[in-house]
């Protein structure tokens, strides 16, 4: 095979890998928009305020450590404990739960029945919020995230392809286990929206808010519930994108790069998720390999949404989203 | 007591739609006038112009523009950061390019060509709403930050890839370049605010204005009514663009004299407008300003508080920055949606009858 076909093939399969790890914050805002109609900018921030919580309780961090330091002059800094990896992450869940009551009780509470974009507005406000409250609990510097994965290269798959083809493919471990990952976790979600008592009051109240109420439905409590999947969602980004570029601010950043991957799958569907975060990674990897060279480099910045763009001038309710009905 | 109505005769329609129709009102606006213009350029000194004034006035441009898209024709965008950085790069090319016209001319032309810019990126809205628009209108920031990075055209091929003002004058003054006095940045920054507040507030009541805000309330309807919406939203993006694009012109010659696109114009920029229009009050040029105020005053002062008299580390105070920005937009949007704005139309109305309880 020529060289830049197997270049092309390996570029490929690293975008599907990358397209993964958007699908996976996709996933967070695609369950609370199904749910609650809420487009939650907050998602990303909650992937590195989950990330954050989960490297300081496994160092044994003080929270509020420098602000303590500042206001009484002492110098706090570690518990001098280092907990397993596990017992952190049920602990990290323990504080995402947390979050999602309190998101429930002092938010969420106060702007029921107000407009989308009020909302929308709202939960920028919120990722402002955790931003500042991240950095000043756990401080701002650049923190390990060491859970156990596997990383580095696949030799296996390097040897095996370098037996086929004579070119060894590259290909992170961590990429597989974040696709064996992202499988397992949108499998489970389906079964539980499908089969559990909880997750068809979760489908009911995404059908209509009214007709869920009035048959009994408690709306706070499918909103927290929402919340805290949302925020499982977000620590297990949180680990993944932590374990491949540290735990730092511009974590909160791939919020962003999920943005384009909704719009083309659709706010409200979770397959569509998938399918877009794998059209956007296997897109932009190929743009960069092919156009990009020619025009400068760095446009993984901005491919995903001009692709986008394009793509919803044809069908603007993305490829798996709701037909939007609309009348006067 | 104030803003009284009573005894204040209008006998003709100019008389009746005017700006301000109480006679109080008018006198406080005159006021104001008069102390930007004959107070404040005396006492001003290089601290107050550059950490609070100019940077409040050219904010107080990009929201108008903002307001005039998302407030009145209820288009999200999250955009403004690259018009913004269109604005600079067209000041810059105008600026070097044709270096014997006036400053002021190079302002205006780079707004005229934002709005250019920005109506080409509005085409999609006729399409797309909502989240989907407003998650679209990401594509011209990142695109429009990363095109003015890469195309060393749109730097003069300069070895560090900024762009930086050269000095230039009005009547004589100098008003960009590193000799600049203080009272010139904020007299020129002050000009540009009255005449474009003044061009808004006259756009938004009239014809165009009243399309706009009935795309905004229910397009569909607007449509059925004999609003073309192709035209309003257009306009509304060209307009807003327009305002946006003298902001970040002015931001870059006056304010900042020396520009990397990416740290200035990045998707921050776009948030912080947004926020000062949503803390200032959606559809409301007088929201536009108090939400530029307010959001170039706080981070100024819980510096001056956190820094300068607790003596807390800078970074801890930006930490704090941020939570208090996000939990005061939160407060905001559950306590008045409508933003300072609707607060200031409350307490007129509770200092029409004070203080006497009926």
């Amino acid at each position: 095979m020529p060289d830049q076909l197997l270049f092309a093939i390996e570029v490929t399969l690293n975008g599907l890998m990358a397209g993964v790890m958007y699908a996976l914050v996709a996933l967070g805002f695609v369950l609370i928009f199904k749910a609650s109609g809420i487009f939650n900018y907050a998602q990303g921030v909650m992937a590195l305020f989950a990330a954050l919580t989960l490297v300081g309780l496994q160092n044994g961090q003080v929270p509020f450590a420098h602000l303590i330091n500042a206001i009484f002059g002492t110098d706090v800094h570690h518990f001098g404990w280092h907990l397993p990896a596990f017992v952190a992450i049920i602990l990290t869940i323990g504080v995402m739960i947390l979050l999602a009551i309190i998101v429930e009780r002092y938010v969420l509470k106060h702007l029921v029945n107000q407009e989308p974009i009020i909302l929308f507005m709202a939960t920028i406000g919120l990722a402002y919020f955790m931003e500042g409250f991240g950095d000043m609990m756990w401080g701002s510097e650049i923190k390990k995230l060491d859970v156990g994965l596997p990383q580095g290269i696949s030799e296996s798959i390097d040897a095996t392809t370098y037996n086929w083809f004579g070119y060894g493919f590259f290909i992170d471990r961590l990429d597989i286990v974040a696709t064996v990952i992202a499988a397992l976790l949108v499998i489970s979600l389906t079964l539980f929206s499908q089969y559990s008592k909880q997750g068809r009051a979760l489908r009911a109240v995404a059908d209509d808010h009214q007709a869920a109420l009035s048959v009994g439905i408690s709306l706070r409590f499918i909103w927290v519930l929402v919340w805290s999947i949302a925020g499982f969602v977000a620590l297990v980004a949180g680990i993944m994108w932590g374990a491949k570029s540290g735990v730092q601010f511009s974590l909160s950043l791939i919020a962003l790069k999920a943005l384009p991957v909704l719009m083309l799958g659709g706010f409200t569907s979770i397959p569509g998720a998938i399918v877009g975060g794998l059209i956007i990674g296997v897109g932009e990897k190929l743009f960069e390999f092919a156009i990009g060279p020619m025009i400068g480099g760095a446009t993984e910045n901005w491919f995903a949404y001009v692709l986008a763009l394009l793509f919803l001038v044809f069908r603007p309710q993305g490829l798996f989203g709701e037909k939007i009905i609309e009348r006067v | 007591m104030f803003y009284r109505e009573a005894g204040d005769f209008k006998t003709s329609y100019t008389d009746d739609s005017q700006t301000f129709p109480i006679k109080f009102d008018r006198w406080r606006y005159y006021a104001v006038l008069a102390v930007a213009f004959g107070v404040i350029p005396f006492i001003i000194d290089d601290y107050w112009a550059n950490a609070v004034l100019v940077p409040f006035l050219i904010y107080a441009i990009a929201a108008i523009g903002l307001n005039i898209l998302t407030g009145y024709c209820g288009q999200v965008s999250l955009g403004t950061g690259g018009f913004m950085a269109v604005g600079a790069y067209a000041c810059y090319k105008l600026m070097t390019g044709f270096p014997e016209i006036s400053i002021v001319f190079h302002v205006i032309g780079a707004g005229f060509i934002t709005a250019g810019v920005g109506a080409l990126f509005g085409l999609p809205s006729l399409r797309i709403k909502g989240f989907y628009l407003a998650v679209a209108t990401l594509a011209a920031q990142f695109f429009l930050v990363w095109l003015f990075n890469k195309v060393p055209w749109f730097y003069n091929n300069s070895a560090s890839g900024q762009i930086s003002a050269p000095e230039r004058t009005v009547f004589g003054i100098a008003v960009t370049g590193p000799n600049t006095e203080a009272w010139a940045k904020y007299l020129i920054c002050l000009c540009f605010v009255v005449v474009l507040a003044w061009v808004a507030r006259n756009l938004t009541r009239g014809t165009i204005g009243r399309s706009w805000m009935a795309i905004r309330d229910m397009d569909i309807a607007a449509e059925i009514i004999g609003v073309n919406p192709l035209k309003a939203k257009l306009t509304a993006f060209a307009v807003s663009s327009f305002f946006i694009g003298v902001a970040g012109a002015l931001f870059f010659s006056v304010y900042l004299g020396a520009v990397e696109v990416g740290e200035v114009f990045g998707i921050q920029k776009s948030f912080l407008i947004l926020f000062m229009v949503i803390i200032g009050g959606l559809g409301s040029i007088f929201g536009s300003f108090a939400g530029a105020a307010f959001m170039v005053l706080m981070p100024v002062l819980l510096k001056n508080v956190l820094v300068g008299q607790l003596g807390w580390p800078t970074d801890l105070a930006a930490h704090l920055d941020f939570m208090i920005v996000g939990a005061l937009i939160v407060i905001f949007l559950i306590a008045e949606p409508h933003g300072l704005a609707q607060l200031w139309r409350l307490a007129k109305e509770k200092l029409r009858l004070w203080p006497f309880p009926h």
